[in-house]
């Protein structure tokens, strides 16, 4: 975890800068998608996509900020895969969920960098970002699906909303969970740095491996 | 028929009777196609490019009289050619005029997102009205007979509008107005089925074609365009007309059910976890019960350490 550090004035790094500009090239883009997806969803929505420009512009131009995406997903994936595989922290942390929901923190087992919830978010914008490709390639052109292969058509429909659907409720607790729920967190992804009560607090393993290499520095 | 639209049903602080009212016969309009007397001419083709105006398309030939392989967005209208080997060993060439069905259940329109991108009419004609078209291609995956077509041009969506500016005057479709044979039958939906089961009876009962029958396919409660076919059991033979055409149950799933259960998710999500706030607001980073000087080991009863 190179790209992590405590700092001297006692803070610690937690989000690089490249790492948050690629989480906010996935933030935004992402709203855009949700905005104007939730538009082509329903029509009580379908206002979002005449403020954005009209229904031919959000049309034209979904695709193209899905795949910019899907490359800021792919980009994530280089940078914390390795840090998102389960272990038997995350299966402590599951077991202790809910006095985390409940905010008895003092009951949760020690988290590495990425608790065990933020790991299932991690892969669940990767699988789903995944899908939500592969449908929304065929989604892009349905008319170079011939018509005897238009079952690709109807499951491209289907797996794009249910894919969707399922960001959208990953979006919902990330956002709150984010900004609302753990505070510092927000500030976190924007400059970087967190209190080192913080990190001690929410992701003790990683905390303590990050006093260990700044005296073994020392 | 026509005018439906003016029509006028009710009139207010009027004694007495609606004038017209109960005078016209029907509203829905239909074209009839009887495969059985069509020779394949194209000239229902040609009037229907000249008509509305669309260009003249390369052709694609592939060893049968078949202009090209299926509809594109400037060509509506696709006499569909067959060279079909009967069990008696004698070569049948079926034709089949291929356009918009004009469904009294649209797959197009159900699966459209655009407000007012395509519109049913009381006469049956489905209509696209490009203006509001978004290039989306959702219709493209709604319609069971595949007709809709993408324009790579105009970004937009275009049919058959069963010449809905004609019809609206008065006027038959182009396509009836130019056919030589009278193989094409224009009027209102009940005259149409009415011909057409006479003309199958004729079939079965004079002409030795036992299966003959009409074409009009339940699944999407009828269409505005029906067919006369020799053998109505395997509508496929004539260039992959749909035996029981319906929209799609994925399509429908995915604009009811699914939709209601996603919105539900969506707004439980949502109060959810502003009902976790209420209940029990953040967790607060205890900076301000640090120990000063920074101890290693948290003191007990401070928030984030263990009991």
């Amino acid at each position: 975890m190179s790209s992590t550090a405590i700092l001297a004035n006692g803070r610690v790094l937690r989000y690089s800068f490249h790492e948050r500009l690629v989480h906010w090239l996935a933030g935004l883009s992402y709203l855009y998608l949700l905005l104007t997806g939730l538009a082509f969803w329903s029509p009580w929505l379908f206002w979002l996509a005449v403020i954005l420009g009209g229904g031919t512009a959000s049309r034209e131009l979904h695709p193209w900020t899905g795949l910019l995406f899907f490359i800021a997903v792919l980009l994530m994936y280089r940078i914390w895969a390795a840090q998102m595989r389960e272990t038997a922290a995350d299966r402590a942390f599951w077991r202790a969920l809910p006095h985390y929901v409940r905010n008895e923190d003092e009951l949760v087992p020690p988290a590495e960098r990425f608790n065990a919830g933020q790991k299932w978010l991690f892969w669940g914008f990767f699988w789903c970002a995944i899908f939500l490709l592969l449908s929304g390639l065929l989604l892009w052109y349905p008319q170079w699906i011939p018509g005897n292969l238009r079952v690709l058509r109807y499951t491209a429909v289907l797996l794009h909303s249910v894919a969707a659907l399922f960001t959208i409720g990953l979006f919902i607790l990330h956002v709150y969970m984010g900004t609302a729920m753990e505070r510092g967190s927000f500030h976190a992804m924007v400059r970087g740095d967190v209190s080192a009560a913080w990190a001690r607090s929410y992701h003790r393993l990683w905390y303590e491996e990050l006093a260990r290499d700044a005296a073994a520095r020392k | 028929m026509s005018q439906a639209t003016l029509e006028i049903r009710a009139v207010s602080g009027r004694a007495g009777s609606v004038p017209g009212a109960g005078v016209r016969r029907e509203f829905e309009v239909c074209k009839l196609i009887d495969t059985t007397t069509c020779i394949g001419c194209k000239a229902c083709e040609v009037a229907c490019l000249e008509w509305n105006g669309l260009s003249f398309s390369q052709t694609a030939f592939n060893n049968s009289y078949q202009t090209m392989p299926e509809t594109q967005w400037n060509y509506w209208n696709l006499i569909k050619f067959n060279e079909h080997e009967r069990e008696d060993g004698t070569l049948q060439l079926l034709m089949r005029k291929d356009q918009c069905m004009h469904c009294e259940e649209p797959g197009c329109l159900i699966a459209c997102p655009a407000d007012g991108a395509i519109v049913q009419y009381v006469n049956g004609i489905v209509d696209f009205q490009q203006e509001h078209c978004i290039g989306c291609g959702y219709c493209v995956t709604g319609c069971p007979f595949n007709i809709p077509k993408f324009s790579p041009t105009a970004r937009k969506v275009f049919k058959c509008t069963l010449c809905v500016d004609r019809v609206t005057q008065g006027l038959e479709p182009a396509c009836i107005k130019s056919c030589p044979t009278g193989c094409l039958h224009f009027g209102t939906k009940s005259e149409m089925k009415a011909l057409a089961e006479t003309r199958a009876r004729q079939l079965r009962e004079n002409s030795g074609f036992e299966s003959a029958g009409v074409y009009d396919p339940p699944g999407v409660n009828g269409t505005h365009v029906i067919y006369v076919l020799h053998d109505a059991g395997n509508p496929e033979l004539y260039g992959g007309l749909p035996k029981d055409p319906h929209v799609s149950w994925a399509v429908s799933f995915w604009k009811k059910p699914l939709k209601w259960i996603g919105n539900i998710a969506m707004i439980g999500g949502l109060l959810g976890v502003c009902a976790h706030y209420l209940r029990f607001g953040p967790k607060t980073p205890p900076e301000e019960q640090m120990p000063a000087g920074g101890a290693s080991h948290p003191s007990a009863g401070e928030p984030g350490s263990k009991p």
